[in-house]
């Protein structure tokens, strides 16, 4: 039986929920950062750059509205630099590690199809200011989608070697994209509110154009293969998580940590 | 960067605002014209320098040849009447 909504358990959801989405931006935003100076060619190095870039601008505009929510002593700094491992509610799919380049392009576009569904309808949140960053996030995102899901194209129907590489991206990381249209109980909660997106309306449509691309890519086989797997990882949105996320978070907050309060 | 090597030169011109011309502002390696085109958006307009964008693969340019400087430009020296530059012209014309 759900219990009715009272006012405090809405602000509690609402909190968890920015974060799931601040959190999932802020570690793939670093993930993609770990590119920089090492991007196959110049041009790309600065591509991927730019994306990381514009997560970690969603992250900060999430963490701020979250420091608010939160009240206290909280700023969008010691949200992303003073929590735990346990704390954080991203999706396992971001934390994964750097991977190769086939890797990274393909989680991208996995994680750009899902974030791109989700801030479009998360723009008639009745949460306004969830709308209005949506509204930001989703130009940005589209770019995102297009860049990743024509490097998909690009490796998957290129050479030998490249189609290789991507098959095996895909079997990695095929396990981790159930829990994006998978609902926490604060998603699930927050949606019937109108608040939040309810992620399992996006399952179909994010299908539709992962097949699309993946067929175009030339490896429809082994999504087709992949679809009967019904069996997730999932977690990262309520806290448990991969054993990567411990170490993004010592790199992150090593500094924060060991001089506490210092800034540049 | 090997890769690189493989990949033709792309020349990339942008249009600042609209009303402007677009101008040449360097160049790039890419595997095609929608990479080309994106890697142009990646490295030349994230600072907001631009509204639009073209690239020409490098290879399609034609260039004048500089030892022909003499004979192409210098007869255009001493023909001041060729220059529109008697005319008034209104301070609300800025980009002409």
């Amino acid at each position: 039986m759900e219990t009715l909504q009272t006012p405090g358990r809405e602000m509690t959801d609402l909190t968890d929920y920015v974060l799931h989405l601040a959190d999932n931006a802020l570690i793939l935003g670093h993930r993609n950062s770990e590119w920089t100076g090492h991007g196959p060619v110049l041009e790309q190095d600065i591509a991927i750059s730019n994306i990381a870039l514009d997560l970690i601008g969603q992250a900060r505009m999430l963490y701020q509205y979250a420091a608010r929510l939160c009240g206290g002593t909280q700023t969008e700094d010691s949200l992303a630099y003073l929590r735990d491992a346990w704390d954080f509610k991203n999706c396992l799919l971001v934390e994964l590690g750097r991977g190769d380049w086939a890797f990274t392009v393909l989680r991208q576009f996995f994680f750009s199809t899902y974030q791109y569904l989700l801030y479009q309808k998360l723009t008639g949140s009745r949460d306004a200011t969830l709308a209005a960053i949506a509204e930001k996030a989703v130009k940005e995102v589209s770019y995102h989608l297009r860049w990743s899901g024509e490097w998909v194209v690009r490796l998957g129907d290129g050479t030998q070697e490249s189609h290789r590489r991507m098959e095996a991206a895909l079997l990695e990381l095929w396990a981790y994209t159930g829990e994006l249209t998978t609902d926490a109980p604060y998603e699930s909660r927050l949606s019937r509110s109108g608040v939040a997106v309810a992620v399992p309306s996006l399952q179909v449509p994010w299908t539709q154009k992962v097949t699309e691309v993946l067929r175009e890519a030339d490896l429809r086989l082994s999504l087709e293969a992949l679809l009967g797997n019904t069996w997730m990882q999932q977690g990262g949105k309520l806290g448990t998580h991969t054993e990567h996320l411990g170490f993004i978070l010592a790199e992150m907050q090593y500094m924060q940590r060991t001089y506490p309060g210092s800034n540049w | 960067m090997t890769n690189q090597q493989n990949w033709p030169l792309w020349e990339v011109f942008i249009r600042s605002k609209q009303g402007l011309d677009h101008k040449h502002v360097g160049s790039l390696h890419a595997a095609d014209a929608g990479m080309a085109m994106e890697n142009a958006r990646d490295v030349y307009t994230r600072r907001q320098e631009g509204v639009s964008i073209w690239v020409v693969e490098s290879a399609h340019i034609h260039a004048s040849n500089p030892e022909e400087a003499e004979s192409f430009f210098d007869p255009a020296n001493d023909k001041v009447y060729r220059h529109p530059t008697f005319y008034n012209l209104p301070d609300s014309l800025k980009n002409m």
